[in-house]
This record gives C-alpha cells, sequence and structure tokens, in this order.
C-alpha cells in the first residue's frame, strides 16, 4: 500500500532504505509511549521543580521518538528534520528554563511548586 | 412689504397695513440684541437702560402713527413664515405668515404696552440701579425681549404668530421673576408660574389645532369669514346648527386665556410672580402680559360668540375670580401681595365684561387698569425702595406725609381712586361702570353682576386699607430687611446709599427700630418721580380715550376703537346672544334688558357702583385710619375677632395652594416616588443582572484556576485522557 507511490518505487529501487515493517514501528511507539506516561507520571507526582522539568523534558523526547520512527516508517525525512530543530529548541529552552528554576530558587529557597501557588491570576 | 391679498374670502379684502408697523416689534428686538452686547462688553453703566428706553419710546411714536393712519382692519406682511401644502383642495395648506393684523384692538393694545413699557423702562432704570452690571444687562434684555414677544403676540394676524407671543411672554415672565435667581422663593415662584402657564398653554395649544382642523386655517382673516356663517346661525336663534367642534375651539383657547390671565382654578402663580423686581410686576404681572387672556378672548371673539357655554363660563369664572380675589386681598399685609391679588380680582372683571357681552367696557378697564395698576405698584415700589424692602402695611404709616414722597403719595392716591372707581372723576369708574351697568342689564347675568357689584365694595376696603396705613396717619417706619440682605454687596461702591447701608447693618442686629434715628427712608430720584409723574397726568388723561368722544357704549374712543376690531359685538342685533335668559327672545325680537329694581341697569349703576365704592372707603377710613396712633394696630384689630374664622381662612388665602398641593403636588410626588422605586429596581435591576451574568460566571469556575501547578497539569492530562477515549470510542 505504501509502495504504491509510484516515487517511492522508483526510490526503493534506487537502492534506498526499505520500509520499516509496522511491527517494528510498534516497538518505537511502545517506547515512546512508555517513555511519555513516565513522564507525565513523574510531572504529576514530584514537588521539585528540576524534577518536573527534566520530566517535561522526557515527555518530549518521547514525542521526539514517535516523530522519527513515523518518519521513517513513512519514509519522510520531515519528522527526522523537524526533531532536529526540536531538539535545537529544546536545549535553548532547557537553559532558559534552568535559569528560571536557580531564579526561583534564589527568591524562595525551595524549590517546592506549590510555594508559587500566588501567581495564580 | 405689502400683502399680497391672497386667500380673499367673503370677509372682504383687508388692506394692506402700513409698513412701517412692523418697526413696532422690530425695534424692542434691536434693544434685547444690544443690551445682550452690553452684557457681553460687560457695561457697568446704565446704557442698557438708555436703550431700553429710547428704543421703546420710538416704539410707542411708530404705535400712535400706526393709530393714527390704520382705518378698520389692514393687515402687513414682513414675510412668509410657515407655508405648507400637500395638496391643493381645502384645508390641504397651512399657511402661518408673520403678519400683523392692524385693528382698533391692536392698536388700543399696543399704545399702553409700549408707552407703559416705556416709563416703567424708565422707572427701573433708577429702580434696579443697585444692579448695575450683567444684572441690569440681564433685567433689559428679557425686558425688551417682553416687548418684543407682547407685540408678536397682540399684533399676530394668525394664531401660530400668536403663540409665539404667547409663549414669549411666558418665557421673560419666568426669567424676570426669577430674577433674583439666589433666592429661593424667586426661583419657586417662576417655576411655578411657569408651570401652572405650560396647563393653560396645552389648552391653547389645543384649541389653535382643532381650529386649524375645523376652519382648515390659522389665519384669522379667514376664520372670522368662515365663523360669519355661523353667527347668523346664532343670530337666527338657532345655536344647534353650529357644530359640536367649532363651540369647542371656544372653550379651548378660554382656558389658555384663564392660565395667562391668572384665572381660576389658575390664577395661584401670580401673587407668587410678586417675588420679581417691581417694574416687572408693574408692566408684565399687572398693566401687560396678564391681560394677553382678555386680548384672546377679544381677538376670537366670533368664535366665542358662537359657543353656547364659552362666553357663561368667561362671565361667571370672571366674576367668582373677581370676588375671590377680593377677599383674599382684604386679608394681606403685604402692600405687593394687596396689589397682586387686586390684579387678579380686576382681570376677573374684564373676563366678567367679556362674557357679559361688553367686549368694549372689558377693553376700556384693560386699559384704565393698565394705567393706574401700574401707577399703584410703581409707587409701591418706590416704598420697597425706599425702605429696604419693607411691604408689610403693619410696619410703615404716614409715609406720604414724609419729605420728598409727596409724588409717591399722590401717585397712589390717584391709583387708589381709579382702582375703586371713585365717581366721576376717575377714568376707572367709567370703565368698571360699563361692566356693572352691562351685567345688570343682561337678564342671564344677575349673578354675575351681583357678585361684582360686591367685590366693587370689597376693592374699595382693601385698597384704601392700604392708602389708610401706609400713607397717611402718624408717621412711623421699619426698615425691610429681607431684599436688602440681598442687596448689601451691591451697597457698597455706592455713595447716597452707604450712608443707609450702615444702619441697616445696625437695625439687623438690634431687630426693630421704629422710626429711630439708625435708618433713614431714602426717597425717590428724578427717574421714579418723573414717572409717577407722568402716570398721574395719564390717568386723568384716561378720560380722554373714554370720554372723548360720544359712543353709543359711552366709552368714547375705545368704543371706536373696539367697533372697529374683531371683538366688535352689535349689542342691539344679535338677540339671540341670550341664549341663557329664561325667554329667549325670537330672532329680530329685540332684547329684552333686565332693570335694577326698575330702573334702567346703565344709569343705575352709575350711582350704585360709585355709592358702593364710597361705602367701601368709609369702612376703610373707620377701621384703617380713623383713630389710628400707631402703624402696628387699628381699629380693624378689634372687629376682626367678629368675622369668626373668615378672616384667618382669608388670610391664609382659603387654603387653596394647600389644597393644589394636596390634589396635585402630593399625587404627583407619591407617583414620583414610585416611579423612582421602578428605575430603581425594575429598570436599574435588569441592567444590573446583565452585569452579574458574567460576574457570576466568573465566580463560578474561578476556582479552578488556583496556581497549584498540579493542579493545571492534572487538568491537562485528565483533558487528554477524555480527548483519547472518545477518540477510542469514536473509531471503534
Amino acid at each position: 500500500m505504501i509502495l504504491s507511490n509510484p516515487l517511492l518505487h522508483t526510490l526503493a529501487q534506487s537502492g534506498f532504505p526499505q520500509p520499516m515493517h509496522s511491527a517494528t514501528l510498534a516497538h518505537y511507539l511502545v517506547v515512546s509511549a512508555v517513555m511519555f506516561i513516565l513522564g507525565l507520571i513523574g510531572f504529576l507526582t514530584r514537588r521539585n521543580l528540576i524534577i518536573m522539568f527534566l520530566c517535561t523534558e522526557l515527555m518530549f523526547q518521547a514525542a521526539g521518538i514517535a516523530f522519527v520512527a513515523f518518519g521513517r516508517f513513512h519514509l519522510d525525512f520531515s519528522g527526522q528534520t523537524f526533531v532536529i530543530f526540536v531538539l535545537t529548541v529544546a536545549a535553548a529552552e532547557a537553559a532558559m528554563a534552568l535559569a528560571l528554576v536557580v531564579l526561583l530558587f534564589r527568591r524562595k529557597e525551595t524549590l517546592d511548586a506549590s510555594e508559587w501557588k500566588d501567581l495564580r491570576g | 412689504m405689502h400683502d399680497g391679498a391672497a386667500g380673499v374670502t367673503a370677509a372682504g379684502a383687508a388692506a394692506s397695513g402700513p409698513w412701517y408697523a412692523m418697526l413696532i416689534p422690530i425695534l424692542p428686538l434691536a434693544g434685547f440684541v444690544l443690551c445682550a452686547l452690553c452684557a457681553v462688553f460687560r457695561v457697568r453703566s446704565k446704557l442698557p437702560a438708555w436703550i431700553t428706553v429710547g428704543l421703546l419710546a420710538a416704539s410707542f411714536a411708530v404705535t400712535a402713527a400706526m393709530y393714527s393712519t390704520v382705518q378698520g382692519t389692514q393687515i402687513t406682511t414682513v414675510f412668509q413664515w410657515i407655508t405648507w401644502s400637500w395638496g391643493s383642495g381645502p384645508g390641504q395648506s397651512f399657511t402661518a405668515n408673520f403678519a400683523f393684523y392692524l385693528d382698533g384692538l391692536t392698536c388700543l393694545w399696543m399704545l399702553f404696552v409700549t408707552g407703559l413699557a416705556t416709563l416703567i423702562a424708565l422707572y427701573a432704570s433708577e429702580y434696579m440701579s443697585h444692579e448695575a452690571g450683567a444684572g441690569y444687562c440681564r433685567f433689559f434684555a428679557a425686558f425688551c425681549l417682553f416687548v418684543f414677544s407682547m407685540a408678536c403676540l397682540v399684533m399676530a394676524d394668525n394664531l401660530v404668530l400668536l403663540y409665539l407671543g404667547w409663549e414669549g411672554v411666558g418665557l421673560c415672565s419666568y426669567l424676570l421673576i426669577g430674577y433674583f435667581y439666589k433666592k429661593p422663593s424667586a426661583v419657586a415662584a417662576a417655576k411655578k408660574a411657569f408651570i401652572v402657564n405650560r396647563i393653560g398653554d396645552l389648552f391653547l395649544a389645543l384649541g389653535i389645532m382643532l381650529c386649524f382642523v375645523h376652519f382648515g386655517t390659522v389665519e384669522y382673516k379667514e376664520m372670522f369669514a368662515q365663523a360669519a356663517v355661523y353667527t347668523k346661525a346664532v343670530s337666527a336663534g338657532e345655536i344647534e346648527k353650529v357644530p359640536l367642534v367649532a363651540q369647542l375651539i371656544a372653550v379651548l383657547l378660554m382656558i389658555g386665556a384663564f392660565g395667562k390671565s391668572a384665572q381660576l382654578p389658575l390664577y395661584v402663580w401670580l401673587p407668587d410672580a410678586m417675588e420679581g423686581p417691581t417694574p416687572v410686576s408693574a408692566l408684565i404681572h399687572a398693566a401687560t402680559m396678564v391681560t394677553a387672556g382678555v386680548f384672546l378672548i377679544a381677538r376670537t371673539y366670533p368664535l366665542f360668540l358662537i359657543s353656547e357655554y364659552a362666553m357663561p363660563t368667561v362671565a361667571w369664572v370672571g366674576a367668582l375670580t373677581a370676588l375671590l380675589a377680593a377677599t383674599i386681598g382684604m386679608a394681606q399685609f403685604d402692600i405687593k401681595r394687596i396689589m397682586a391679588y387686586s390684579t387678579v380680582s380686576q382681570l376677573g372683571y374684564m373676563f366678567a365684561g367679556l362674557g357679559v357681552l361688553t367686549s368694549v367696557g372689558a377693553a376700556a378697564h384693560v386699559f384704565t387698569h393698565a394705567v393706574f395698576k401700574a401707577m399703584l405698584f410703581l409707587a409701591c415700589g418706590a416704598v420697597m425702595h425706599g425702605f429696604a424692602g419693607q411691604l408689610d402695611l403693619r410696619k410703615l404709616s404716614g409715609v406720604g406725609s414724609m419729605p420728598g414722597w409727596r409724588i409717591v403719595n399722590v401717585a397712589m392716591l390717584v391709583g387708589s381712586l381709579n382702582l375703586i372707581g371713585f365717581p366721576v372723576i376717575t377714568a376707572g369708574y367709567w370703565s368698571k361702570d360699563t361692566i356693572l351697568g352691562e351685567a345688570f342689564a343682561n337678564p342671564s347675568m344677575q349673578g354675575v353682576a351681583w357678585i361684582l357689584l360686591l367685590t366693587a365694595g370689597l376693592t374699595a376696603y382693601y385698597t384704601f386699607r392700604v392708602y389708610f396705613r401706609v400713607f397717611v396717619g402718624p408717621q412711623s417706619y421699619e426698615p425691610g430687611e429681607e431684599l436688602h440682605a440681598q442687596h448689601d454687596d451691591k451697597h457698597q461702591g455706592h455713595a447716597d446709599h452707604g450712608h443707609a447701608h450702615d444702619q441697616h447693618a445696625h437695625g439687623e442686629k438690634s431687630g426693630a427700630s421704629h422710626g429711630t434715628h439708625d435708618f433713614h427712608p431714602h426717597p425717590p430720584g428724578w427717574a421714579i418721580n418723573t414717572v409717577l409723574v407722568i402716570l398721574t397726568i395719564a390717568a386723568f388723561a384716561a378720560f380722554w380715550p373714554i370720554k372723548g368722544t360720544s359712543h353709543p357704549s359711552h366709552l368714547g374712543y375705545i368704543g371706536q376703537m373696539m367697533d372697529a376690531s374683531s371683538a366688535a359685538y352689535d349689542p342691539h342685533h344679535d338677540a339671540a346672544m341670550y341664549q341663557f335668559a329664561a325667554h329667549k327672545p325670537a330672532p329680530g325680537e329685540p332684547r329684552s334688558h333686565a332693570t335694577f329694581f326698575g330702573f334702567d341697569a346703565h344709569k343705575a349703576m352709575m350711582w350704585v357702583s360709585g355709592f358702593v365704592a364710597l361705602i367701601g372707603m368709609a369702612i376703610a377710613y373707620f377701621l384703617h385710619y380713623a383713630g389710628r396712633t400707631s402703624a402696628t394696630h387699628s381699629r380693624a384689630d378689634s372687629w376682626l375677632p367678629a368675622a369668626g374664622p373668615l378672616a384667618n381662612w382669608a388670610k391664609h388665602k382659603w387654603y387653596v395652594d394647600e389644597f393644589y398641593d394636596f390634589l396635585i403636588r402630593k399625587p404627583l410626588l407619591v407617583l414620583a416616588h414610585l416611579f423612582h422605586i421602578i428605575d430603581q429596581y425594575l429598570v436599574d435591576g435588569i441592567v444590573d443582572a446583565l452585569g452579574w451574568l458574567p460576574k457570576g460566571i466568573g465566580r463560578l469556575i474561578r476556582p479552578s484556576q488556583s496556581g497549584e501547578l498540579h493542579g493545571y497539569a492534572f487538568g491537562m492530562a485528565g483533558g487528554l485522557a477524555v480527548i483519547l477515549l472518545i477518540v477510542f470510542l469514536v473509531t471503534n
């Protein structure tokens, strides 16, 4: 069904990697899902800002894995390209987030997220 | 400039009048503009007064010229004012030109309006001198505007222009009553006058509308031409042939006239209007504006003559007003207020005169009353001016014999003699006598006649009560304080008042000061004295228009003027006008003359009315002059208890104000409170509810925003779970 695309067929003939089997894709997706859920559970249960931040990163990367896996599965490289960009942005964002956490810690001498309740609108 | 003689009807072509008639209203209008400019340029001299006096004198001269040239009815069109048409048929166009209807009635009214306005402006130049500056300009601007409006009212050739003038004089009256706008009582009086007049004006407006609906025109010329058809039917004794709508017009106009001329039940504003400066009381609330109602009826006399109920109502209301106002006037102590009630009473006489079908007598009484009542007011004003606002007749005595008050004394005496109708030598006697005579001669108006005769006696009593208390007797006085406090700051720069001023401040502290050395009244200056002298002469000269030439009505030139006007009425032909008589005369039959105990009513009245006046005067002499040794007490004090509660009721104006308060003001107040509650809770409630709706929703969902990071996270996770569940359920 995928090879019905004449372009992909031509690509396959020219020594381009063969499409991934859907069972292989399932493995990747399971890893991605497990990572995401671990991150989610971590985010929901922990109060330490740094841990919570790490958990978000975990969820973030889980999504990245899913992206790459799907890209490979569909033989579409925009998925991988997108992840490269996202990683760059995530790096910058991580730097800023950690700086923010440091600043927040300096204010209250604690990393407990619930200490910042009063920021509600 | 000349009328194109458009729309000529059976009434015949009214000749176009002299072009200069338009100057009569234009000159006062120019005065209004100039006085307003004086206010803009902050003129502090007496310039506005001289502008006013000059222009009004010019207006009077033009009026005199007009009187000498106008013959019959002439119309001067100034410009086309309102012209609409929505078809070519009858009643499908509406024309109201800025045009003047010049006839004897117009001439008579304009002569005394402009003449008295000139004299009173001269008087006011001195009387208002404390107010030099913005107040002075404001006063004379309103004064000029009043004369302009009055000229429009009187000279109008249609009811719409009359209405413009009618509202204009109402506005000026309001502005001038409320001249001392910092004084709450003056503001209240101004509002009262305005509102009570609105009631009358509503009916006048309805009358004008009905006039257009029925006759298809508001122009007198056309209107009278159409009414002439009905007049013929009435003369033939067939008043049933006049449609009810046509008869209703007069009734509506009549109620309008009652409002402006302070008749029952709308008279209550006039006594309060005395809060205005005295020249205003003299000109507007005695001589001119309040006679507008009499004018309206005289002008639309042909409409009243075809109305079955209007005429008798006018007569009865006039007579009852005359009596009621006279009884109240007898018990008042404020001399200006007595004069005000006297004005109401005399206006009642004029209405009764119109009602008993002597428009000539009514017009003559308007004329003589204008002269002598203006004079009485100006004399009272001079006293008020000289005694720091004192108007209580119990606190003034012997003013006439004080140095410098001789002229005021003479003016007051001559005015009073005219008012009571002192036999033969006064003009007021002849005009009042005509009304009385005609009333007694009218078989259906005997009740009116007796009321009027009684009123004549009461008039003589209350008029000379004032004269005997204030102007003769032992010298004694007490300065007033009320107006004084108001003028205090303005007295400062006034050299010859400064003296009196110091003593006032003292007098206020020590209370009453019975003619001691700490207060000196200042007698009137040249302007007031000049005006009083001229008016005194005029009061005698008023004899000439009445007795200067012969006329069937014994009223000379005034009779001739009325014959050449819309108020013309020939008593010897319209026998059927006595439709209320017990015996209805057949068509053509000479009318039945009632007699006064077998004597000819007119001749008998010449004796009786004079006799009644003398009796009233004698009673006043006995109660208020003979043996009186102080200002405060007279023989009347010991005789008063004999009258029982009546005297007290009269003193409280028969509680009419309280009655109106209870009947009209209180219910309105309750209604206003009711509306206030509805406004506050229903109208505002709906608006508030609209505001509360988003507020409540906000309050409801606000707890979700706790600031707890985990709360938000759970929310998101839960949301995600729900979405996934839905997707799962939908796809499988």
